[in-house]
């Protein structure tokens, strides 16, 4: 049989691993598609590469979707999110200058504690603190709003979050634009590497289980073409689960992802993130983080309703937006339908429910499963925040 | 009449920021301005407050520019990504030739369109100036690792160069690859084996 090929969009990040071990490890070849890969250089040409059919499907920050189905991200076409490519991988760092204020003032760079990490950066920035992000809706973002904000410092007088391409962040960080960032690997990475910042926290200290980036689609594809969706869903599902069944297999992946037309970039800088030993200073210094980025365990690939509810919520909430409105628009985007049906077939494990109250799990827990027993992870807040949508009628 | 359209162009390169100014200069009479430097850009932007921004889509500086959609200050300007609201095929000729723009809400399609088909057409012509010199380059760096590897090929089997070259074409004709990829294999792993 010849492979259908489906042009699929990704931007040159560690988390962009599900699509590309699919095409390179035979996932996408076993459902009879070849990925005709398309690298982007921003999230805005290849959202436009997705809405104007470029790709049919991409490597796409979670809250993308959700911001054109509120009518507040540029586009007006409707997006879906088939399926959860990479919970967590974020990682926050902060200038040179200020990583020393906050250690003479007795930081310690610990890199676990986020309410700690947070009060010593507010101890020793100045006023606003700018902190750069890659996307105005991004996961980034939401974690910095959060995290600050349950921290005392009100946006925007004291708190300015402000668009830094990420291979530009290294030199606002130079020219004294922005005083700290939240990027995604291997961006932090190059920061360290650079020897402009260090870093402070993993995203996953903020929130424990942050849904990062989503397999996007346009929504009319993904109900027009529900056969060819699904092998894709398959696919990557089938490379995430590769992905996070074992060190020797992120090995492999860091190898696969370093080639010139993949990452271009050697394979012991992306295997940090992918192996969560994550070197936070030019010093060397080293922090093993469990689940710095996960692609399966823990149910990560399916696409909670309440995940795109409480992405929905924030940007209402910054907005001026109606929240109810926004949420019930945004859980609309994140498609558990077309995922449960695409793994139907599978013998996948799936959660009864396809909402949850997010942030409740304080450690990881068994829950109701379609079939088997399933266990989802630790998915706290670190100020012990939850969002109920009840609304979405858990279970 | 309608006041002078203002347009801001941000290309980091004088040259290329040059033959689209030129460009526009010929479809029109509008008030263009240039950024070349990326800091600031969004303030950059924002001060000028233009009726549309031209940037080639391969900048990664374009997320930037997505921020000036969210303004909503009394003093912000905001734009709203022109390929949501014209006609799709000038939107898809645009995304084709490399080129984004950006354009202030409540402009009419036909002031717009004049300044997007001149900018469409030179985007156009800089990308296929683009990929000329990338496949020339290319051309060279094959030419020069085919060199090497047919040299290798001779010494070690002590072959005329044709048949050097031959062999090399045939191995990559059996494996269904390029003959610089193949010569590139050959270099490589003899440079590891010493």
């Amino acid at each position: 049989m010849r492979a259908t090929a489906l042009p699929v969009g990704f931007l040159p990040l560690v988390d962009a691993a599900p699509l590309i071990v699919a095409e390179e490890m035979g996932f996408a070849a076993e459902e009879g598609l070849a990925l005709d890969f398309l690298r982007a250089p921003s999230w805005a040409s290849l959202r436009d590469a997705l809405v104007h059919g470029q790709v049919r499907a991409a490597h796409m920050l979670a809250p993308v979707p959700i911001a054109s189905a509120l009518g507040v991200g540029g586009g007006n076409t409707p997006l879906a999110a088939l399926s959860v490519l990479s919970v967590n991988g974020n990682v926050v760092g902060v200038s040179a200058a200020l990583a020393e204020r906050m250690r003479e003032a007795g930081h310690r760079f610990g890199f676990d504690d986020a309410a700690a990490a947070g009060q010593a950066l507010i101890a020793a920035a100045e006023m606003p603190l700018r902190i750069g992000v890659p996307f105005p809706f991004s996961m980034h973002a939401e974690l910095i709003y959060h995290w600050l904000s349950a921290l005392g410092l009100p946006s925007p007088q004291s708190l300015i979050v402000r668009t830094v391409p990420p291979p530009l962040m290294a030199e606002a960080i130079r020219a004294h634009e922005i005083d700290a960032f939240c990027v995604g690997e291997p961006w932090g990475t190059a920061a360290v590497e650079g020897g402009v910042g260090e870093l402070l926290l993993p995203g996953n200290a903020i929130w424990a289980f942050a849904p990062e980036k989503i397999l996007a689609a346009r929504a009319d594809w993904a109900d027009e073409a529900p056969d060819l969706s699904a092998r894709l869903v398959r696919s990557v599902w089938r490379a995430g689960r590769w992905l996070d069944a074992g060190a020797a297999n992120r090995s492999l992946a860091a190898d696969l992802m370093s080639r010139p037309h993949y990452l271009n970039l050697a394979p012991d800088l992306i295997e940090r993130a992918l192996s969560g030993r994550i070197v936070v200073s030019p010093r060397g210094e080293t922090r093993a983080t469990p689940r710095f980025v996960v692609f399966h365990e823990g149910a990560a690939a399916f696409p909670w309703r309440s995940q795109a509810a409480w992405i929905g919520a924030r940007i209402a909430g910054r907005m001026g937006l109606d929240q109810a409105r926004a949420m019930a628009a945004a859980a609309g985007t994140f498609r558990s339908d077309l995922f449960r049906e695409a793994l139907s077939t599978t013998g996948a494990i799936l959660p009864a429910a396809s909402a949850r109250i997010e942030g409740a799990l304080a450690a990881d827990q068994a829950v109701p499963a379609m079939s088997g027993s399933l266990t989802l992870c630790r998915d706290a807040f670190f100020d012990g925040a939850a969002f109920d949508p009840a609304f979405l009628n858990r279970p | 009449m309608a006041p002078k359209l203002s347009i801001v162009i941000v290309e980091p390169e004088p040259e290329r920021a040059r033959l689209i100014v030129d460009a526009l200069r010929d479809a029109g009479d509008f008030d263009i301005r240039v950024i070349a430097e990326r800091s600031g850009l969004a303030r950059q932007i924002a001060q000028r407050q233009p009726d549309l921004v031209l940037v080639d889509v391969a900048d990664p500086s374009r997320d930037t520019i997505e921020e000036l959609t969210l303004a909503t200050g009394p003093l912000d300007r905001p734009v709203a990504l022109f390929v949501d609201r014209s006609d799709a095929g000038l939107s898809a000729a645009a995304i084709e030739a490399g080129l984004s723009a950006y354009v202030v809400d409540g402009l009419t399609p036909a002031r717009v369109k004049p300044v997007l088909d001149a900018a469409i057409a030179r985007f156009r012509m800089m990308q296929r100036m683009r990929t000329e010199l990338a496949e020339t380059k290319r051309a060279l760096e094959d030419r020069k690792v085919i060199d090497r590897a047919k040299g290798m090929l001779m010494r070690a089997r002590n072959i005329p160069e044709e048949e050097a070259y031959a062999l090399l074409r045939k191995t990559a004709m059996d494996q269904g690859r390029r003959v610089a990829d193949v010569a590139e294999a050959l270099v490589t792993a003899a440079g590891l084996l010493g």
